[in-house]
């Protein structure tokens, strides 16, 4: 099964990342004489309300998606580790600072800050500057969920009977976090940044809507996701869901390639 | 035995369930007081509850008596007297007088109340003078001439000047009856409403109507497809599409609305862009070059899936007294574009325009976010630009960023957003058109007009508002169409048709493409058949 999950993604990896070759057509390209077509042998997926061709639009969204929000969900994920982490093995005043930053982050208006920082960039601020900022800031603004979940975890592993072997032979703070602690912190961690994937695929589509996010005419899965808000479309449209299909596919891929090894501890 | 017969009357009549409209307001209302409507939640409900003096009837675009049965205006447009009609009474039983017609005006005309509606009115500076002769008769005297003062009368519902409740008495013909906040608003029939149908019926014909406020527009849709909702004032195009394939009977195109889609450039002299960008967008050869590389008959077929018209001018086809039909839409002819641009120092090569100095023709345009159809629009645009070798960037604000940079820093370089037109009248347009104007959008709040086609611009729109004769305002408002269409300081793309949908349950609707276009005749529809009673 694992075997599986690893082919399955390392076909959607290197198919979005040959998209250039792969696509039927330009992902901006519009044949308009052809908007909202069904599937043909000219465009597989259809095409959408502007004619664009949709397996195009999705190769080439894969490729936007699927390196950037693993990498946003991988710095919220370091992030968390860190702070919740620390929090955690120490304790105390540490203990009750960090409580109080994750409950101000999780309870400020993040929204209104996204607006203020796409009012003050340029307008004419390109595509890939645009693109990165929005992933950056997800991964910046989305540590403070997971971190309480680690510092939690942590909080239970550090009155455990491995911890106290571990002190009771001498190790000091540095080595147990090194040593002990993160090693059986994976599982944790593990499950955070996949959760956080999709998540961040989703709120990219939401920035969009802020100016944020993935410009048009340049795609992303959220934005395709975004074409099934029209959920009445979608039964005699099926191959709208293809984008939405795309991403369990690729989170049940991470899923089953990490627990086997991981999740069983 | 009598008792019994009684007893079997109330049955009846207690099974009778009342006539009930429903619909659904987009966003929650924000006042019940007529003076201060800014906000189409509110509009309809004062539409449906104010009486006024002369309404516009949306059919035949004209004037008709209401409380006055007639009217004279006098003194270059500035007065008007009334004459009011008789016997009427406010919901609360209030008899009617020109009392009220004074209270309300001097209300509205309060510059401490703020009121939209109000400020219509206030043309310059100074009080209104209301001379009242009778119960039945006043003169109402304006600081300054107001153009096109008597359609004005359309928006002032009339308020009680002695109910104990002022908030109560209305003189439409319905009353509010119940709002809970986030859900409904329920109005119901004005018992001392004065209108009767020509059988001597009284109106409206209806019990109540029942609001809705729902802003997510599938599950209005839904609702209405399962029967729960009668009328829909204005649906999308994919929502008509869809609807027109299940219930085709329900649904209406209009035909072009007062509403118009559009970009300009900007052209103000203070605006923090580079001189080269501003040198383009003050030239008429490229504003031109620019809107005949626009394939408008595109944007109509798919981004409004054929429920829109390409745009000729300031003036929708819709407007009946005022469009100038002599102009047509700008052609879509890049070739042409393409030439005229080089005869103006423009050079194409390799897929790309430049300017005599050397600079790439590249442009942002900015238009608010969460509007789809815009932006499909600019990414049509996008397309069609690159075939004359122009790179368009676009750019998605929220509402108050982009009128940050549109109102305040000028910082942008242009800017595609529509008009909601709910007057015919070009009095209007004013704020648009005069070069002092804070909404003159290409080049707001010019000391002195910028251009000789902006000074002839400003004549002719004063010309216009100070006369009283239709002709000569409709030359001088013809005029002006021509102007803006020559010179292209804004670039109208399309008018979107008006698409509704009214439930074959519903007898006696008309929809029509002036706003409201479903129920501007709420009082003399009726229901018929399944789904036509409900109950709350």
């Amino acid at each position: 099964m694992r075997n599986v999950a690893i082919a399955v993604l390392t076909i959607i990896f290197v198919v979005a990342l040959g998209a250039d070759v792969l696509s039927p057509a330009s992902y901006k390209e519009q044949f308009r004489q052809a908007p909202n077509a069904g599937p043909s042998a000219q465009h597989p997926l259809g095409t959408d309300e502007l004619g664009r061709d949709r397996l195009s639009r999705l190769l080439y969204g894969s490729r936007i998606s699927l390196m950037l929000a693993p990498a946003a969900a991988l710095l919220a994920t370091a992030i968390a580790a860190g702070a919740g982490a620390t929090a955690g093995f120490l304790g105390g005043r540490w203990e009750r600072t960090f409580l109080s930053a994750t409950d101000l982050s999780l309870s400020l208006p993040w929204m209104l800050f996204l607006m203020t920082v796409r009012a003050l960039l340029p307008l004419d601020v390109a595509p890939a500057v645009s693109i990165a900022i929005t992933f950056l800031l997800l991964g910046a603004l989305g540590w403070a969920g997971p971190a309480r979940i680690v510092r939690a975890a942590v909080v239970a592993m550090r009155r455990s009977e491995f911890m106290l072997q571990a002190r009771g032979s001498g190790s000091t703070g540095f080595r147990i976090v090194l040593v002990h602690l993160l090693p059986n912190l994976k599982p944790v961690l593990i499950t955070q940044f996949l959760i956080s994937i999709p998540v961040f695929i989703l709120s990219e589509a939401n920035l969009g809507l802020l100016g944020l996010g993935v410009a048009e005419p340049m795609p992303s899965w959220g934005s395709l996701l975004r074409d099934l808000e029209r959920f009445s479309e979608v039964r005699s449209n099926p191959w709208l869901l293809a984008p939405a299909v795309m991403l369990v596919a690729v989170v049940i891929c991470f899923q089953i390639i990490a627990r086997p090894k991981d999740l069983a501890t | 035995m009598k008792a019994l017969s009684l007893l079997l009357v109330s049955v009846s009549l207690s099974v009778q369930a009342a006539q009930e409209l429903r619909f659904c307001l987009r966003n929650e209302p924000k006042t019940f007081d007529p003076a201060l409507v800014e906000d189409n939640a509110s509009e309809t409900i004062r539409y449906l509850t104010g009486g006024v003096l002369m309404r516009l009837n949306r059919l035949t675009q004209e004037l008709e008596p209401e409380l006055a049965v007639s009217w004279k205006v006098m003194e270059g447009s500035r007065a008007i007297t009334l004459h009011l009609r008789e016997n009427v009474k406010f919901s609360d039983g209030t008899p009617f007088t020109s009392d009220d017609v004074a209270y309300t005006f001097r209300r509205l005309m309060d510059p401490a109340l703020h009121s939209a509606t109000g400020d219509a009115f206030r043309s310059g500076e100074g009080n209104l003078e209301a001379i009242v002769d009778g119960p039945r008769k006043i003169t109402l005297r304006f600081p300054e001439p107001v153009a096109g003062l008597d359609r004005m009368f359309d928006q002032a519902a009339i308020v009680s000047a002695h109910s104990s409740n002022r908030d109560a008495a209305v003189l439409g013909p319905f009353r509010v009856k119940e709002y809970k906040p986030g859900a409904y608003v329920v109005l119901e029939r004005n018992p001392t409403y004065w209108k009767r149908d020509s059988a001597g019926h009284t109106l409206p014909y209806v019990d109540a109507i029942h609001l809705d406020i729902q802003q997510n527009r599938e599950i209005e849709l839904l609702r209405f497809e399962r029967g729960e909702l009668q009328l829909i004032n204005t649906l999308e195009p994919e929502h008509f599409e869809r609807l027109s394939a299940q219930v085709p009977r329900s649904v209406y195109d209009l035909g072009p609305g007062m509403n118009s889609e559009f970009f300009w450039f900007n052209q103000s002299a203070g605006a923090p862009i580079a001189p080269y960008k501003k040198a383009w967008f003050q030239s008429t050869v490229f504003r031109k070059a620019i809107s005949e590389s626009i394939n408008r008959d595109d944007l109509c077929r798919i981004v409004y899936r054929g429920h829109a018209t390409p745009a000729a001018g300031p003036v929708s086809p819709a407007n009946h007294q005022w469009v100038n039909a002599a102009l047509k839409p700008p052609p879509y002819r890049p070739e042409q574009a393409l030439r005229e641009l080089a005869q103006a120092g423009f050079r194409f090569a390799n897929g790309t325009l430049s300017d005599q100095a050397g600079h790439r023709i590249e442009f942002t345009i900015v238009t608010n976010s969460g509007n789809q159809a815009r932006q499909r629009a600019c990414a049509m645009m996008q397309q069609d630009m690159e075939k004359i070798g122009i790179k368009l960037n676009v750019a998605m604000l929220d509402f108050p960023a982009l009128l940050e940079r549109m109102n305040r820093t000028l910082d942008y370089d242009a800017v595609l957003l529509g008009l909601v037109n709910v007057d015919i009248d070009p009095n209007m347009q004013m704020n648009i058109w005069l070069s002092s104007s804070s909404m003159h959008s290409w080049n707001p709040k010019q000391a002195k007009p910028a251009t000789v086609w902006e000074e002839e611009i400003d004549r002719l729109m004063r010309v216009q508002a100070s006369q009283l004769d239709y002709r000569k305002r409709k030359a001088a408002f013809d005029r002006v169409q021509q102007i803006a269409a020559e010179q292209a300081p804004i670039i109208y793309l399309v008018n979107k048709n008006v698409l509704s949908a009214v439930s074959p349950v519903v007898k006696g609707a008309r929809p029509v493409p002036l706003t409201p276009q479903t129920f501007w005749n709420a009082e003399r529809m009726t229901l018929d058949g399944p789904g036509s009673q409900s109950s709350h």
